[in-house]
């Protein structure tokens, strides 16, 4: 993982032990973690972004290097001393007035021009590209692959070097959608259909961190999603199966009395395509308040990633769950408010074997 | 004891009136040295409220999923802090501060309205308390101290598919609140233009005015332009609320945006409101303490109205994510660099003003340099921020938290602590403890640091603001404990402060009337000032009068040439 460096130097003595001691901790913060820092950057959005902080970042510490020099100059060399004599009264002096004016417009206007040359070379790319309705919800993201016709909730998945083109709705509060690798933000504002852009140039093996950053009410603090980069034919093969109805009828009879408990429990909220749904698109689901689970298996995170589905943590062995408190997807089942307080999932209690047949069926759920 | 003329020549005694009881005196006062002294320690009292609120913030992120507060309290404590500390404190302290001392810089014997002036106070007082006072009912203001719309509409009215909004009286109070703080400030603001413009001593000319008269006159501009805006605004979010019209709601006609316009329009010269008055106590504090008068006054007077001017130019450098055309945000990157010359300027000419001076480090000297050593790294992250393809990745991130907080407590509160140290013998008539005071200002130079440096880089690491909890796998854990002891670190600054303050009172060291050999006009009476402030009204020749009247052979008005 590339570090992000700061060479900013601090004020006084103690300034030096302060620095070391950040760069330190940001050592050690990288070393062997993953951190969503947006100058690890995996695409041309996110690159001329970070690349532009480091142009300030240069100018910036110029300044500071110089300004902070002089102040801590003049502190040492004109303190009081027992004969100090009484200083000169000058009130000032215009060449230098419109020296230190001139100077640092240079510098703000050089800033300045860099920030305007990016914006405008950050337009989209004229040519083909993957077109996804983002839909941001109190507290979860909803993909929708519009000319692929389907959809995913907390989980994007894009083709490797390809303009992914994202039209941002809400129709409830202002969200931002940001994946600090890839892209800056852009707000998701109810009645503005706002657009923007990335493209991802490398294959994920861990993926991205996306991020709401907009103060969106009790629950901001989770309404995360992932951002998977696949190779392009992988892009496709993962595609074609998203596209998939789910089965009728799970084989497994854990799975099977799962599903029995997702049509009498759960299917006022959440949709599976083959289940209660015909297709992505219909209309029934409009009325659906939950994200879409017909491929909830293959996902990464719950409910706006308070909690990681990983289904090697979720065994389920004879109808029981083979470590509940390993399992995401059981903290999530047994008591979603106490795990994401002021969420729109309030269900009744359900059982331990309940909640392994749901658990079983949903990992089914590829 | 009182008493009563029964005949010319025959008195008996009788009962006080209230207004001539100790606490009488200070309830139905009009003199300004009085009002200032309540503005500043009510919004003293309330620094430590948002202290308070800073801390429970802190310390519900000093570890990852933290449990200190739920996340309803979080949201409701974070909004608390930001509105408390802008409406509560700043404002409040920095009237304070410009009731108390613009009067006497500029030679006056009052306010020009006395009486407007303690009604200002007054609202200001039960403003904050019925702000506060939300959290008897568990239902603080919690959207953030900007307020988004349509978060802060009814949940019924802010969108279809909307799980909460706000349903409870949360934003009543927010938007309640804030009218009557904007009636206060209008009051105040048109106090201080009035004394200002109609009040000054004989041939104190507006160029020769103390700087922080003058930045106290720009702010007092500010106030009068921007507050309506942000009054509007809260209007209209009373009605969306109440009477069912819909100016936030994108579904029903209304913009959401329309809120963040009105906002900004007064948020972004809000800013400089919080911080000109404290450039202006700096450029007095700064002189006094290097034997030398302010360097470059004209371009530093200047650079204060052209910040003021611009600041109504630049608010929407806050919404450069909104998806603003980019021409429009060209322009406002533009502005806002433009912005940044005036305040360059201003730095300059401070370290002009120390370079080639005498410095003796008294710890107002070392406020007010550490408030140009800070300030400066506020302005720089804040030039960053006006780099729109940049500000995309760092908006809403703790960046800014970082940013703002250089700028607001590196800035203002250094200031405000200066120009504390600096008048409060003026205010009291003795001397706040110099020991002391140093232990206070290297604390808190270390706090801010240790509290505010670690943000810009959890900012880059990308964390956002405004997170009731982190997860622990993001390499957020270290800077976040450091951002917390540095948060405590100045928390123990600010008990060493009020012991200071207590020990002072009873048993400080007398001042005299000009403990600091100081320039202008406050400091030539007496310690305390006298109700009628000075016995005969002093007469101005320069810009310096009180300098002169020390410094007969080489007054200014003989040397230099305004």
């Amino acid at each position: 993982m590339r570090m992000p460096l700061f060479r900013e130097m601090k004020p006084k003595r103690w300034g030096l032990a302060l620095s070391a001691l950040v760069l330190l901790s940001l050592f050690l913060a990288s070393c062997d973690q993953y951190t969503p820092s947006i100058l690890d950057t995996h695409g041309p959005v996110a690159s001329r972004e970070a690349g532009l902080f480091w142009f300030t970042l240069v100018v910036a510490t110029i300044v500071f290097v110089a300004v902070e020099g002089v102040l801590i100059y003049s502190i040492i060399r004109f303190r009081e001393r027992p004969n100090s004599p009484t200083p000169k009264q000058i009130h000032g002096n215009n060449t230098v007035e419109i020296i230190w004016t001139v100077a640092p417009s240079l510098f703000l206007f050089a800033v300045l021009i860099g920030t305007i040359y990016t914006m405008f070379g950050l337009a989209q790319p004229a040519g083909p590209n993957v077109e996804v309705k983002v839909v941001g919800h109190q507290w979860w993201w909803e993909f929708d692959y519009v000319h692929e016709n389907f959809k995913t909730a907390d989980e994007l998945v894009v083709p490797q070097g390809t303009t992914i083109q994202l039209d941002l709705v809400s129709n409830n509060v202002i969200h931002s959608f940001w994946i600090p690798q890839l892209t800056g933000k852009t707000d998701v504002i109810p009645g503005h259909n706002n657009r923007m852009w990335f493209q991802a140039d490398n294959v994920t093996t861990t993926p991205y961190r996306g991020e709401c950053a907009e103060f969106c009410g009790i629950q901001h603090a989770h309404m995360d999603f992932s951002v998977t980069v696949l190779p392009k034919d992988g892009y496709q093969t993962w595609v074609s199966s998203q596209q998939q109805a789910a089965a009728t009828q799970p084989t497994d009879p854990t799975a099977l009395a799962g599903q029995k408990i997702f049509t009498s429990t759960c299917q006022g909220c959440h949709g599976i395509v083959g289940v209660n749904l015909q297709n992505f698109n219909d209309p029934k689901s409009q009325g659906l308040i939950g994200p879409n689970l017909t491929h909830f298996g293959s996902r990464h995170l719950i409910a706006g990633g308070v909690l990681t589905w990983d289904p090697s943590t979720c065994q389920v062995v004879n109808g029981k769950l083979v470590n509940e408190n390993s399992c995401g997807l059981y903290q999530w089942l047994h008591d979603p408010q106490g795990v994401k307080p002021g969420n729109d999932m309030v269900i009744g209690q359900l059982t331990d074997t309940q909640i392994a047949q749901l658990v079983a069926y949903l990992e089914s759920l590829k | 004891m009182a008493t009563r003329t029964v005949v010319e020549g025959v008195t008996i005694a009788r009962r006080k009136r209230f207004s001539e009881t100790y606490f009488g005196e200070w309830v139905m006062t009009t003199d300004h040295k009085k009002l200032g002294i309540m503005y500043m320690a009510t919004a003293f009292f309330f620094f430590l409220v948002g202290g308070m609120e800073a801390l429970l913030v802190r310390t519900q992120l000093a570890v990852p999923d933290g449990k200190v507060l739920s996340p309803e309290e979080y949201n409701q404590v974070f909004t608390m802090h930001g509105t408390t500390m802008i409406f509560l404190f700043v404002m409040p302290m920095l009237v304070g501060f410009g009731n108390y001392v613009v009067p006497l810089m500029i030679g006056a014997r009052d306010m020009a309205f006395p009486r407007l002036n303690a009604f200002g106070y007054w609202v200001v007082l039960f403003g904050g308390f019925f702000l506060s006072s939300s959290f008897l009912f568990g239902q603080a203001p919690n959207a953030g101290w900007f307020s988004y719309a349509p978060l802060t509409e009814l949940t019924s009215a802010c969108g279809a598919n909307a799980v909460i909004c706000t349903p409870g009286l949360n934003m009543d109070f927010w938007a309640l609140g804030i009218l009557m703080l904007g009636i206060s400030s209008i009051a105040g603001s048109l106090n201080f233009v009035v004394t200002i413009l109609k009040l000054r001593a004989p041939g104190m000319t507006i160029n020769r005015m103390p700087l922080f008269v003058w930045m106290t006159l720009v702010t007092a501009f500010l106030l009068l332009f921007a507050i309506p805006s942000v009054t509007a605004a809260s209007l209209l979010l009373l009605l969306d609320r109440h009477l069912g019209t819909h100016f936030f709601q994108a579904g029903a006609g209304g913009d959401p945006l329309l809120w963040q316009h009105l906002f900004w329009s007064f948020g972004h010269p809000e800013v400089y409101i919080l911080i000109l008055p404290a450039f202006g106590m700096i450029s007095e504090i700064l002189p006094v303490f290097s034997r030398k008068p302010l360097f470059g006054y004209t371009f530093v007077a200047w650079s204060g109205v052209a910040i003021g001017f611009l600041s109504f130019t630049v608010w929407a450098h806050h919404m450069f994510a909104v998806g603003l055309p980019p021409v429009a945000q060209a322009f406002f990157a533009t502005s806002t660099t433009l912005i940044a010359i005036p305040t360059a300027v201003k730095i300059f000419n401070w370290v002009g003003t120390v370079w080639g001076g005498k410095l003796n480090l008294k710890v107002p000297m070392l406020f007010a340099l550490g408030f140009v050593a800070m300030f400066l790294i506020g302005g720089l992250n804040g030039v960053a921020l006006a780099v729109v393809p940049f500000d995309y990745q760092v908006t809403d991130s703790y960046f800014v938290v970082s940013h703002l907080h250089y700028v607001l407590f590196g800035g203002t509160v250094f200031g405000i602590f200066a120009g504390i140290f600096y008048w409060f013998p003026k205010m009291t008539g003795k001397l706040l403890n110099e020991r002391l005071g140093q232990i206070q200002f290297w604390l808190m130079l270390i706090g801010v640091n240790l509290t505010f440096f670690p943000m810009h880089i959890l900012g880059i690491l990308g964390m956002p603001r405004r997170i009731y909890t982190y997860p622990d796998n993001l390499g957020w854990n270290e800077l976040n404990l450091l951002a917390t002891i540095g948060a405590f670190i100045i928390a123990i600054a600010i008990l060493i402060f009020l012991w200071n303050f207590i020990i002072t009172l009873r048993s400080g060291q007398p001042a005299g009337d000009d403990p600091w050999d100081a320039f202008t006009l406050e400091w030539d009476t007496t310690s305390p000032p006298k109700p009628y402030n000075f016995l005969v009204l002093p007469v101005v020749r320069s810009r310096r009068p009180f300098y002169d009247k020390k410094n007969p052979e080489t007054a200014d008005w003989k040397t230099a040439t305004h």
